[in-house]
């Protein structure tokens, strides 16, 4: 995997360099300041940062990372063109997206939080489950943006379809199970709800995060579910590993779609 | 203030130019959905002669080159390199020298990153053959973000990566679109001396003057099939006309066999 750490590296140069990602982090950086400047504590702050790491990490992560995918097109097909394996060269090309932009993520949140309640808030309680959640978001989302870059010749469908990935996970998916809910509310759904809400990672990731925190009002209809089912200790447990799987899923897929990809 | 002058890390010396390959594609398909690209195609290009391929948009050029660039896997047929199939083993790619008619690098590094990426993909100790930087007096532009470069200054450090793993086989896309006149003709002149060192060279282009200058031998691609295959001079003498330009477009238009 020699070639692989190269293109790792390569990219890891160019998108640390990038305004784009530098100001990903700086955003992060700044919201999570101005929470402890105005009053904030530690539980709070995470609470009050948890809707924006859930809808804007995999956002970014799936709209920078599929526009990356389709800008670094030519250039990949110049990388192809060495004697470089698709393997190495799609676990680089991955890895050096993604690191950059959980880097980005992780500095700016993480900063703040050691700067105003000391190392001990990066070990302890909500904090850590926020910042990795964030982590996990982003390594979904990432593989997302190869799927949806090697599936889609057209740039603009790309972007559509990256878009309404992340409409569908962040935004319309609690939604439709709320409703579904509603519709069905003679039937016993506790355990359907269950399995439903592993098939979406801002679900799991807002759960793993609310699941430390007195907040039950904010879990959502499957968090409550979940929370109640399996309790705190179960429940993020149970999170962190549907949420690891999510990862594997779409790297999978995105693996697939780059091996076969026709360039 | 001019940037500093760079030299590479050169992971082994130049050394005797090495010969060039023999490139068989027997029987190659490709299909895109409904739309058949390649319908069998079938030739040799030998090594020493610069071969000009030419057809009109949409015939299958671009799937050809990269069919044998390993960018896009063939439906059916075969392309060998000195006998070798070309097919998930990336290491035969490694005889040759690709310039895509379109260079578009990573914004953020420098054109020495850029050179330094590449050459760690080829291995430690590739013989390099730095002549193109010279020429085009790259070096003083190497150390500047790729963004900073204009496009005829990247379109030469595209020009030099095709150039600088000594390849044995060299595909060129469009090679001076972009390029000033005195960078033309530097290039021009080192497609000649790598021919003149038995090195096989493809050329696609649309600059039938360029083509004439530098070609021996022209295939011409209609509509996924291979329509001519042979000497340049043959194929203007076979229409009568005067020019390959004429000759071609006789023969992209059905006018003449």
């Amino acid at each position: 995997m020699n070639a692989a750490r190269k293109v790792l590296a390569w990219e890891v140069r160019n998108l640390v360099r990038s305004r784009w990602v530098i100001g990903y982090g700086l955003l992060f950086g700044v919201l999570t300041d101005a929470l402890f400047r105005f009053g904030g504590e530690g539980d709070r702050v995470v609470v009050s940062l948890l809707n924006l790491v859930l809808l804007a990490v995999p956002l970014v992560s799936a709209v920078f990372g599929t526009l990356y995918l389709y800008t670094a097109r030519e250039f990949v097909e110049l990388l192809l063109a060495q004697p470089v394996g698709r393997k190495p060269l799609f676990a680089g090309l991955y890895a050096g997206l993604v690191l950059p932009l959980a880097g980005a993520f992780l500095l700016g949140t993480g900063i703040p939080f050691l700067a105003h309640l000391g190392p001990a808030a990066l070990v302890r309680g909500a904090a850590p489950l926020l910042l990795l959640t964030g982590v996990l978001l982003t390594l979904v989302f990432g593989a997302v943006a190869f799927v949806v870059a090697t599936h889609f010749e057209d740039r603009a469908k790309g972007l559509g379809a990256a878009l309404v990935a992340w409409l569908a996970a962040a935004i319309l998916y609690d939604g439709l199970v709320l409703l579904a809910t509603v519709l069905l509310a003679r039937w016993p759904l506790e355990r359907p709800l269950l399995a439903l809400m592993a098939l979406n990672p801002v679900d799991l990731g807002r759960v793993l995060v609310l699941l430390q925190v007195d907040a039950a009002a904010l879990l959502g209809y499957t968090g409550a579910v979940f929370r109640r089912t399996l309790g705190a200790p179960w429940g993020t447990a149970a999170a962190a590993t549907a949420l690891l799987l999510w990862v594997a899923g779409p790297l999978a897929l995105g693996w697939r779609g780059f091996r076969r990809k026709d360039f | 203030m001019t940037a500093p002058v760079l030299r590479l890390e050169t992971g082994g010396a130049p050394g005797p130019a090495p010969a060039g390959a023999r490139l068989e594609v027997a029987g190659l398909r490709k299909r895109f959905g409904r739309l058949e690209v390649l319908q069998g195609v079938d030739l040799t290009l030998a090594p020493g002669r610069v071969t000009a391929l030419v057809g009109p948009n949409g015939a299958g050029k671009s799937t050809l080159v990269k069919s044998v660039l390993g960018l896009v896997r063939p439906d059916e047929g075969v392309i060998r390199l000195d006998g070798v199939p070309l097919g998930e083993d990336p290491a035969p790619r490694g005889a040759i020298g690709y310039m895509p008619q379109l260079p578009r690098f990573p914004e953020n590094l420098t054109g020495a990153e850029v050179l330094d990426l590449l050459r760690g993909l080829r291995g430690a100790g590739v013989a390099m053959d730095e002549a193109l930087l010279d020429r085009f007096r790259l070096r003083d532009h190497l150390g500047k973000p790729v963004r900073a470069l204009s496009g005829g200054t990247r379109q030469k450090l595209n020009a030099a990566i095709a150039f600088l793993f000594q390849p044995r086989l060299l595909i060129l896309d469009e090679p001076t679109a972009g390029l000033d006149p005195a960078a033309s003709a530097v290039l021009k002149d080192r497609i000649r001396e790598l021919q003149g060192q038995g090195r096989t060279i493809l050329l696609s282009s649309h600059v039938m003057s360029e083509l004439e200058d530098l070609a021996q031998d022209l295939v011409v691609l209609i509509e996924g099939r291979v329509r001519h295959h042979g000497p340049v001079r043959e194929l203007v003498q076979r229409t009568g006309l005067h020019g390959l330009e004429r000759a071609v477009a006789a023969l992209l238009e059905g006018t003449r066999p």
